[in-house]
């Protein structure tokens, strides 16, 4: 039930992300989800994409520093208090969020979060123990 | 003033055969005393009776730097333990310092040599000396604040830092002359002017500028803004400390180098030839009074040229042209020594950095800044924020540990510093020359 994300190392400089865009543009990627999180100095750049393993390798030829994170992708109502019930499950069991972000399903009409956590493991188990739905990549990279 | 008229102003003739005898007194007692100058001695093939003349100096080896830190701590020292009675030292390129030690007659000379220099800068008893270089492991300090006594001065030991607090002892005790880096006077003035004091209406007449290499535009610029005379004032620890040489008040034009207690030569870097007097290379000095560690034939990698004209001030040691810059790649920085090897242990003793690295060196505010680039690779790569920014407050802290200044590190997409076959360009210097 897990996600593998992308990320990459970006440096603060004009250009860099129309560069790793353009890169997987012409390699025939899809990204399916992107958050940027940026320091003055750098940035990180995590991507879903259609082909995690083709993106990876691509962006390494030029140049770029990339890893690979197992996230987790969990459907949440596109409704307030949708994500509060979430978050309430996973603080009452003690699971730590790294980071998250989120986006709008097209078909579904249902919100998607990208979970970054400490323990994946765990972090599914108690979000599967309270109901809450956990989409397969599959699901994501075919979205 | 001259402090010491006798020996300050010797016929040229009388300097050199005071030089002569004191240099083989000086080869003699290394000769008996550090067997790292035996062999050099021997492997150069030299007998000591061979140096009848001042040229036959050329005959004899340079001592560098490494050779003080491959005999560290006391491996050079020509006098026992129990005759040394200071010791000082200065950062070292893998962790260990370059160690002096002087003995008490040493000290006399250092401070007669201070003396001389402030007496050269124009100040004298009843001047209120305020000495803001560094006390401590640091020469300047110590080295300073005795000259400044010798001569009568009321002395301040402000040492560095704390800058509104020296301008607030300035105002209070009316300071006339301020020991500091040329950077550093920049700076206080900076900090009065945001303070709404107007550091040209103090007391202050005479800067006694050194540590680090300055220009004449620096000078217009702080004479123009803190309203002072200021003086250049050159020194190494390896050779003695703050005091080796000082452009007079009179001339303010070249640095006036004690010749009585050193020999100097110009060599060019590449070839170790000793040029002609006047062209322009890197100078070597054989110090000829000191027992704690004398130096022969040290290669300072200060690049400068000899002015054997004589000076309007009346003295007639020869003087040294401003500093240029350097034969080797080591930074002065805030008047802190520092060679990128030093910066590049650093990093290769912090777990999956890479010694792929580039120093830039500017100058804000009048201070020098210093920004260590460090490329990321896939081994010290995360994807969460915090652990890169950890990585780069250990590389700040180690470098803060082991060299004493504060950089900022910045993380750069990998293979972004070029790489060149042989020597690779490690620094960018950007302040102004």
């Amino acid at each position: 039930m897990k996600v593998t994300q992308i990320s990459i190392f970006i440096e603060n400089k004009s250009g860099r992300l129309a560069e790793v865009s353009r890169v997987l543009g012409e390699t025939g990627v899809n990204i399916r989800a992107l958050s940027l999180a940026d320091t003055s100095d750098f940035g990180i750049l995590r991507l879903i994409v259609d082909n995690t393993d083709l993106a990876k390798e691509t962006l390494k030829e030029c140049g770029f520093t990339v890893s690979k994170t197992e996230v987790v992708a969990v459907e949440v109502p596109d409704r307030p208090g949708g994500l509060s019930s979430i978050l309430q499950v996973l603080d009452e069991a003690n699971v730590n969020v790294e980071y998250m972000y989120a986006f709008v399903e097209r078909s579904a009409g249902n919100a998607v979060i990208i979970f970054r956590f400490d323990d994946v493991d765990q972090a599914i188990e108690v979000l599967q123990a309270n109901k809450i739905t956990v989409l397969p990549g599959e699901r994501i990279y075919g979205i | 003033m001259i402090w010491n008229d006798e020996f300050e102003t010797l016929p040229r003739e009388a300097i050199e055969s005071l030089q002569l005898k004191r240099l083989q007194q000086t080869l003699e007692r290394v000769h008996a005393t550090v067997p790292f100058y035996r062999e050099q001695f021997a492997k150069a093939g030299v007998n000591l009776e061979q140096i009848k003349s001042l040229e036959d100096l050329q005959r004899l080896p340079f001592t560098l730097k490494q050779d003080m830190r491959d005999n560290y701590p006391y491996g050079l020292f020509a006098a026992p333990l129990d005759q040394i009675v200071r010791i000082h030292a200065s950062s070292g390129t893998t962790g260990k310092p370059t160690v002096v030690g002087y003995t008490r007659r040493d000290i006399d000379n250092w401070t007669e040599m201070m003396a001389r220099s402030f007496s050269a800068a124009g100040a004298h008893r009843g001047d209120v000396i305020h000495n803001a270089y560094g006390y401590g492991l640091f020469t300047g300090g110590l080295g300073a604040h005795y000259g400044a006594e010798k001569i009568g001065a009321s002395v301040i030991p402000m040492s560095g830092g704390n800058s509104k607090k020296q301008l607030m002892i300035m105002q209070d005790f009316g300071s006339t002359v301020l020991t500091c880096t040329p950077s550093y006077c920049l700076y206080l003035a900076e900090i009065a002017a945001e303070e709404g004091i107007d550091i040209r209406s103090l007391k202050l007449e005479v800067g006694i500028l050194g540590a680090e290499p300055w220009s004449e535009k620096m000078r217009d610029e702080i004479q123009e803004k803190v309203g002072i005379r200021a003086i250049d004032i050159y020194g190494l620890s390896e050779i003695l400390g703050p005091g080796v040489g000082i452009e007079c008040i009179e001339a303010q034009s070249g640095l006036h180098i004690w010749e009585d207690h050193f020999i100097v030569e110009i060599i060019d870097p590449d070839t170790c030839e000793v040029l002609p007097v006047g062209e322009q290379g890197e100078l070597v000095i054989t110090t000829i009074t000191k027992e704690g560690i004398p130096m022969i034939r040290y290669r300072t990698r200060d690049i400068t040229r000899i002015i054997a004209e004589p000076c309007i001030c009346g003295r007639t040691h020869r003087r040294l042209q401003r500093m240029s810059g350097r034969s080797d790649d080591m930074l002065i920085i805030r008047g802190v020594n520092v060679f990128p090897s030093q910066i590049e242990s650093v990093l290769m003793s912090i777990e999956g950095v890479e010694p792929h690295y580039m120093l830039i060196v500017d100058r804000d505010e009048n201070l020098d800044t210093l920004e260590v680039q460090v490329e990321v690779n896939e081994k010290t790569f995360s994807d969460e924020i915090k652990v890169l920014q950890k990585m780069s407050r250990t590389i700040q802290d180690a470098i803060k540990d082991m060299l004493g200044i504060t950089c900022r590190v910045r993380l750069v997409e990998p293979k972004t510093i070029a790489r060149s076959e042989g020597k690779s360009q490690r620094v960018i210097d950007n302040r102004p020359k």
